[in-house]
């Protein structure tokens, strides 16, 4: 640790994991994210390990439930059409209250879509995308140093709360190469796992399940599961500002659009724009506080998406209507250029700074 | 005084939930005197499937973890890799195993995932409410096969155990019945094997069990017991598919 | 100083590990770099391309439309990536390969015979690095000297290798001198 090496995203991220204690891996492969299960199957033999590439991504999601059912660390990664495909699994996983680590290399949809960048799974990771009333814990990084630190930390989160993780990138986050340094990660004060299925062996017999047949039972559990989703919303929200102190117009993107809205405002700083950007670094929860508070400051946002239209929801959500919240995104793979945001923010500004 | 008949260690003491006549109950305790025998119970995990059997979980005195519709296989596997010198079985039913779950089983036995499935095929959905299942015979009626089930409409009951027993890595593969008391001492010999072979390391087992559904198959207890006899078997063979001295 | 290049040529030409050179050596002289490739059925054949940012400053965007250098390794990617560079900023062509001239008279243009180069070296396959010795040379971003401490890292195993490389860096910053 400590130094700094240049890794792709989807190396970094299984190399995190594996830092992070996580010993079991169930994938199948589909691009753009071939490079974390192969880096996984290199590694995790060396660790002692399990890799194991499953017959489809439903089998995945399933070795996942019952690896993190037994107590283990584990971890699943997958893009977008992949996804859709676990997204049962995540659903009994969250409803039997199992901690996992899942990766979403996000490419562009809907059906098999594209293969390049996309953000188009905001909805289906923040706003269920399976079926219940359970929530995701979704961490978006926006460079692979982020990626690295937040993998590490998505693992202490899910044994914390016993909850699913997810961590949401995009074809450029997974291709893409940075410097990296793998940092200890904050260790939490983590319970021992005594609810674990490995054998009972002193103890009464521990049964992993979602089934709740009697209603009242099951309106219980999900009061349950609500009252720990309020934890984790009063607890784990994340997000950075840039240049916001004295902002008269915000930008608010995440992961790698977040970069090229960075570049937008230097761009817009120089010419004497005021303008700010406030990035989600976890999409749920949402930094709905954040953003209300500097809807009191700014004239208005542009949210910026690779996609049609779906974060910018919940930056509406959020301002309650105290300031016009505009919209601009590309989709399909397409990867929005500093100079359209520009643009898009003087077309809005309508030429005043 | 000696004790000659009691409930298994290995069986929660709770009622079970199966209509009456099911063979279900029966299987149930085969699995758990088994496990009794080999003093297994504490180094167990049990996989309960979707189906009339969703609720084994609460019957078996083990570590037991409730999967998804036709997954438990994969659930298995990600519990055996974990804790490789555990026991893990998996209990699945017909619609469970070989209809959502075909890929699942397949993959297991492929992979000679070191678990032992326990298949219960009474050719028929019981949860649901009597639908055609992929095991269901040339002609049974079932309520989503009214006139019964036809070759041209609906092709041809799937032979798991024949099927699976073409698969390298399926080291035991056996089909049994419990239709009278001789065969479910066989079938009990039959599961007795199949845990002795996971723990031998030997690979994937399965042990396939002809079971009744009066409720859905619209007889008597005792009726279905000979509908099975009649019909099932002859369709479905008894006997070992696979054993690990083949393997070798 | 932020210098922002896109490599591109055939797959095979070795265009992808030019580019992690040059980030990995920037990131050991304590720069920020990215390094982003085109992926996908791209790659498998095809044309390959790779954008690489050094910089002093956190990187913002890692792609960008207006790059300040091209480096143009056959025809195709002359056509597609000479168009992008910013007015000011520098075109190297491998001559070797590339006959067709721009019509670009507001950036510089460099011509290096990369692969007459590296045959006259005696392996044609170092001519990504004839290429990387001339846009070192022109821009000035990195010492050669780190090109050849990063190839000690990513050559790890297949050191014989590096004398015959840091040559072919040599040759190509001749062409420029």
């Amino acid at each position: 640790m400590g130094e700094r090496i240049l890794m792709k995203g989807n190396e970094a991220i299984g190399e995190a994991a594996i830092k992070a204690g996580c010993k079991y891996f169930f994938g199948y492969p589909i691009t753009p994210q071939n490079e974390l299960p192969e880096y996984m199957s290199r590694r995790l033999p060396k660790e002692d390990g399990v890799f194991l590439q499953a017959e489809s991504e439903v089998a995945a999601i399933n070795m996942v439930y019952g690896a993190a059912g037994s107590g283990a660390r584990v971890m699943t990664s997958s893009s977008s059409p992949g996804i859709s495909l676990k997204m049962e699994g995540i659903s009994y996983i969250a409803g039997a209250e199992l901690p996992c680590v899942i990766v979403n290399i996000v490419r562009g949809g809907p059906g098999l879509g594209g293969i390049q960048p996309a953000q188009s799974d905001y909805f289906q990771a923040t706003k269920g995308g399976a079926h219940g009333d359970y929530r995701l814990v979704v961490l978006a990084p926006s460079s692979i140093q982020e990626a690295v630190d937040l993998v590490q930390e998505a693992f202490e989160i899910a044994d914390f709360y016993r909850n699913p993780v997810m961590v949401l990138g995009d074809g450029m986050i997974g291709q893409m190469m940075e410097p990296v340094e793998f940092r200890a990660p904050q260790k939490r004060d983590l319970q021992p796992k005594d609810w674990a299925t490995d054998g009972c062996k002193g103890r009464k017999p521990n049964v992993i399940n979602s089934l709740w047949l009697q209603p009242e039972k099951l309106e219980e559990h999900n009061w349950k599961l609500f009252k720990k989703y309020e934890e984790i919303k009063k607890n784990e929200v994340k997000y950075e500002t840039i240049q916001m102190e004295d902002a008269e117009f915000a930008l608010v993107a995440y992961g790698t659009t977040s970069r090229i809205c960075f570049s937008a405002l230097e761009t817009l700083r120089a010419e004497g724009y005021k303008v700010g950007l406030i990035r989600p670094i976890t999409i749920w929860p949402f930094p709905e506080a954040a953003i209300n508070q500097a809807a009191d400051q700014v004239k208005g946002f542009l949210a910026v998406e690779m996609s049609t239209g779906q974060m910018v929801e919940d930056v509406r959500l959020s301002v309650e209507g105290k300031a016009p919240v505009h919209f601009y995104g590309r989709t399909g793979g397409m990867v929005p250029s500093p100079n359209e945001i520009v643009d898009q923010v003087k077309a809005v500004l309508g030429g005043g700074k | 005084m000696i004790k000659v008949a009691g409930r298994p260690e290995s069986l929660q003491s709770k009622q079970f939930h199966y209509c009456p006549g099911c063979t279900h109950g029966i299987i149930h305790r085969l699995v758990a005197e088994v496990m009794d025998e080999l003093g297994i119970r504490e180094e167990s995990i049990g996989v309960a499937p979707v189906g009339c059997s969703v609720l084994a979980y609460e019957y078996f005195n083990c570590d037991m973890h409730e999967a998804a519709h036709g997954r438990a296989p994969a659930v298995a596997t990600g519990i055996k890799r974990v804790h490789p010198d555990k026991v893990v079985f998996t209990y699945q039913g017909d619609g469970d195993l070989a209809s959502i779950g075909t890929a699942e089983i397949v993959h297991a036995a492929g992979r000679s995932e070191k678990i032992t499935t326990i298949f219960v095929n009474n050719a028929i959905y019981g949860m649901t409410g009597g639908q055609m299942a992929p095991t269901t015979l040339i002609g049974q009626k079932a309520t989503t096969s009214p006139y019964g089930r036809s070759v041209e409409a609906q092709g041809y009951p799937l032979k798991v155990s024949e099927m699976l027993a073409t698969l390298t890595g399926a080291a035991y593969i056996a089909r049994v019945s419990v239709h009278d008391p001789q065969h479910i001492r066989k079938a009990k010999a039959a599961i007795k094997k199949a845990f002795e072979y996971q723990i031998a390391g030997k690979g994937f087992t399965l042990v396939e069990v002809l079971s009744t559904c009066p409720t859905n198959w619209g007889l008597t207890p005792i009726e279905a017991l000979k509908w099975l006899e009649e019909n099932m078997l002859p369709y479905y063979p008894l006997g070992e598919y696979k054993t690990p001295e083949e393997v070798k | 100083m932020k210098q922002e290049v896109i490599m591109a040529g055939f797959g095979g030409q070795g265009v992808m590990s030019m580019g992690m050179l040059l980030a990995y050596a920037g990131m050991m002289e304590g720069k920020e770099v990215s390094w982003m490739p085109s992926y996908g059925p791209e790659m498998r054949g095809g044309t390959a391309n790779c954008t690489v940012i050094v910089s002093d400053k956190r990187i913002a965007s890692p792609i960008t439309p207006s790059p300040d250098t091209s480096i143009v390794m056959n025809l195709p990617s002359l056509d597609k990536f000479s168009s992008m560079i910013k007015p000011g900023g520098v075109l190297i062509i491998n001559s070797s390969l590339i006959e067709k001239d721009t019509n670009r008279t507001d950036i510089e243009v460099i011509k290096v015979p990369c692969n007459e180069i590296a045959n006259e070296l005696g392996n044609s396959r170092v001519a990504n690095m004839v290429a990387l010795g001339a846009y070192l040379q022109k821009t000035g971003i990195l010492p050669l000297e780190s090109i050849v401490k990063a190839m000690k890292k990513v050559f790890a195993g297949k050191e014989h290798l590096i004398p015959l490389n840091e040559t072919a860096l040599q040759r190509g910053a001749a062409v420029v001198k």
